[in-house]
C-alpha cells in the first residue's frame, strides 16, 4: 500500500487523527478533467479508506460524479474526455495503459441514479456480469445470483418470479437488483452515482440500511444532493465546489465543525 | 364579421382544404386498387400461380417470376442484412465522431436517394461484366442490396441510437467490453426497430424494376431458377411485359399479377409493423 509521500499545501489533507490510519483504498493525486476546454474537475487529491462508506457532496455542476466516474474509468468514452495525475487502488495506477478496463470494472462496481435494469429477467441481469466473465455453470451462476439477491436483501421478495422481466419491479426493487447485479461481481469497491435520487422515501430507507451493511466488506462511495443522507450512512464526507474540493473529513466533524465558510453556507442549506 | 370570427372561418376553410388533399392519395389509392381487383381478381387461381409463361394468355402463370422475386428476396436479405447492419453498428458505435464520419453520414444519406436506375447500371458494369457473374440472381441480388443498403443503414442508427444509454453504461460498468456489450444488450434492444427498417426495404426490392431489367433480367426465362447463377425474372418485370402486349387477355394477367405482388409487399409491410407495435411496447 502506497502512502502518500507529497503534500501539496493548496489540496486537501486528512486531519491527524485520520492520518494515522495509514490504509488507503483509493488514492488520488492531483486529478484534473477536461470535457473539451471546459475543466469539470480541477487538481483534487484525496485518500479514500477501507470498509468505509465516502460521500460527495455539493451542489449540481461541481464535479463529484466526473470524479467518481474516474475510478471506473466511465469517462474514457465521454467525446473530449482528458485528464491528468495519479488515480491509485490499492497502489497500482488505474491509467497506466497496461491496465484492461474490463478487469478494472469487475473490481469497481457502479450504481447508477436511475435504476437501469436490463430488459431480461431478474436472473439474466444478476448473471450478467458473470456470463460475461465466461462463467456458464448453472450450478456456479444459481448460487451467485442467490447470494448476490440475498445481499442485496431482495432474495426474500423474487425468489419465486426468478424468470419475471426485471422491468416489472418497482422502482426501489429495481434499484436493488442493480446493487445486486453489481455485488454478483464481487468488486472491492461500489460506486454510487445518487442512487435514491429516484427514489420514494421507503425504497431510499432500505438502500441506505443495505448500504450500511455493506461497508464491511466493501469500499462504498455515494455522491448525493441530500445532506441528511450523507450524514446518515457516511464514515467521511467530501464537499466539493465548481470542481475543487472544498473540505474533507470524518461526516460527523464536516457536519458539526465545518472549517470553510462555503462547507458551513451548504450545508446549513444557504445556497446550492 | 369580427376578428374572431374571420379566425374561425379561416380554421375551417384549412381544415376542409387539409381533407380534401388527404382524400386525393387516398381516393386514387383505393381506385386503382378497386380497377386492379375488377380486372384481375378473377384470373387469380393456383393454376396462375404455379403456370409457366407461355405465348397464350390464358395459360400463362406467375411461377417463374414470382420464384425469382423469391429468390431475390432471399439472397439480397442475406447479402444486404449482415452488410448494413455491421456498418451501422461501425458508425454508431466504433467510429469517432468527426468531420470523417460526418461526411459519411452525409453520403450514406445521399446514397439512400440515388434513382435506382444508378444502381443498375453500376450493378451492370461491376457484377455482371467485371466480376461476370452474367445475368444472374446473383448479380441482381447484388444491386439490388446496393440499393436498399443506405436504407438498412439508416433504419439500423436510429434504432441503436433508440436504446437508452444507461444500457450501455450499466454493461459497461459490470465489466463488459464493447463487443459484448452491443452483442448481449444494444442489438437485443434494437432488434424490432432493425427488423422493421430491413424488412421495409426488402419490400421496396421486391418492387424494383428499372435496375433488375439494366442488369439483363428477363421477360421470359422458361423455368424458375434453380441456383443462384441462373438467368431470372421477377414479377415487376413479368408485369410490364404483359402490360405492354396487346391482347385483352394479358392486361388481365398483369393485373392479377399486381394483385399477388401487392399482397407480397402488403405482408411485409403488415410483419413490420407488428414488429414496431411490439418493439416500441418493449420500451415505453
Amino acid at each position: 500500500m502506497e502512502l502518500v509521500a507529497e503534500k501539496n499545501t493548496k489540496n486537501f489533507t486528512m486531519n491527524k487523527e485520520s492520518e494515522q490510519e495509514s490504509k488507503t483504498k483509493i488514492s488520488i493525486k492531483n486529478a484534473r478533467v477536461w470535457y473539451g476546454d471546459f475543466e469539470a474537475v480541477k487538481g483534487i487529491s484525496m485518500d479514500i479508506k477501507p470498509n468505509s462508506v465516502t460521500a460527495f457532496i455539493g451542489p449540481s455542476g461541481c464535479g463529484k460524479s466526473t470524479f467518481l466516474r474516474l475510478f471506473n474509468r466511465m469517462n474514457d468514452y465521454i467525446d473530449g474526455f482528458r485528464m491528468e495525475g495519479k488515480i491509485k487502488i490499492d497502489g497500482t495506477n488505474i491509467y497506466n495503459k497496461k491496465i484492461h478496463v474490463e478487469e478494472l470494472r469487475k473490481e469497481v462496481g457502479m450504481v447508477f441514479q436511475k435504476p437501469n435494469p436490463f430488459p431480461k429477467s431478474i436472473y439474466e441481469n444478476v448473471a450478467y456480469g458473470l456470463k460475461i466473465q465466461g462463467i456458464s455453470d448453472k450450478k456456479v451462476l444459481d448460487s451467485r445470483v442467490e447470494k448476490a439477491l440475498r445481499q442485496a436483501d431482495l432474495w426474500e421478495e423474487v425468489k419465486d418470479d426468478l424468470k419475471k422481466s426485471a422491468l416489472a419491479l418497482s422502482g426501489g426493487q429495481q434499484q436493488r437488483l442493480c446493487i445486486a447485479r453489481t455485488l454478483a461481481v464481487e468488486p472491492s469497491i461500489i460506486l454510487m452515482d445518487e442512487p435514491t435520487s429516484a427514489l420514494d422515501p421507503i425504497s431510499t430507507a432500505k438502500i441506505e440500511n443495505l448500504i450500511f451493511g455493506l461497508k464491511e466488506k466493501y469500499t462504498i462511495i455515494i455522491v448525493t444532493h441530500n445532506m441528511q443522507q450523507a450524514s446518515r450512512i457516511s464514515d467521511y464526507t467530501a464537499f466539493f465546489y465548481i470542481g475543487e474540493l472544498v473540505e474533507y473529513s470524518k461526516t460527523k466533524t464536516l457536519f458539526t465543525k465545518p472549517e470553510k465558510k462555503r462547507t458551513e453556507n451548504y450545508i446549513t442549506g444557504r445556497f446550492g | 364579421m369580427n376578428k374572431i370570427q374571420v379566425n374561425r372561418w379561416k380554421d375551417q376553410l384549412f381544415k376542409i382544404w387539409g381533407i380534401g388533399c388527404t382524400l386525393v392519395g387516398l381516393i386514387l389509392l383505393v381506385l386503382f386498387i378497386g380497377d386492379i381487383l375488377i380486372d384481375g381478381i378473377m384470373r387469380i387461381d393456383w393454376g396462375f400461380v404455379m403456370n409457366l409463361p407461355s405465348r397464350k394468355a390464358e395459360k400463362s402463370g406467375i411461377y417463374t417470376a414470382l420464384m425469382g422475386s423469391l429468390w431475390i428476396l432471399a439472397l439480397t436479405t442475406i447479402i444486404a442484412f449482415p452488410i448494413g447492419v455491421a456498418a451501422a453498428i461501425y458508425l454508431e458505435e466504433y467510429a469517432k465522431k468527426g468531420r470523417f464520419s460526418a461526411l459519411l453520414e452525409i453520403n450514406i444519406s445521399n446514397l439512400a436517394g440515388v434513382p435506382s436506375i444508378i444502381y443498375g447500371l453500376l450493378g451492370l458494369e461491376v457484377f455482371v461484366r467485371i466480376l461476370n457473374l452474367g445475368a444472374s440472381v446473383l448479380a441482381g441480388s447484388l444491386t439490388l442490396s446496393l440499393l436498399i443498403l443506405p436504407i438498412i443503414i439508416v433504419a439500423t442508427r436510429e434504432s441503436i441510437k433508440a436504446v437508452p444509454s444507461t444500457i450501455r453504461d450499466a454493461s459497461y460498468a459490470l465489466g463488459a467490453s464493447k463487443w459484448q456489450t452491443i452483442w448481449n444488450q444494444i442489438l437485443p434492444a434494437s432488434s424490432g426497430g432493425i427488423l422493421t427498417g430491413v424488412i421495409l426495404s426488402l419490400s421496396r426490392a421486391v418492387g424494383e424494376t428499372a435496375p433488375l431489367i439494366v442488369v439483363g433480367a428477363l421477360a421470359y426465362v422458361p423455368f424458375a431458377p434453380s441456383n443462384p447463377m441462373e438467368e431470372f425474372s421477377v414479377l415487376p418485370i413479368q408485369i410490364f411485359n404483359w402490360i405492354s402486349r396487346p391482347q385483352h387477355g394479358f392486361i388481365e394477367n398483369a393485373a392479377a399479377a399486381i394483385i399477388i405482388l401487392l399482397l407480397v409487399t402488403f405482408m411485409m409491410n403488415a410483419v413490420a409493423v407488428y414488429y414496431r407495435n411490439k418493439w416500441q411496447k418493449k420500451w415505453n
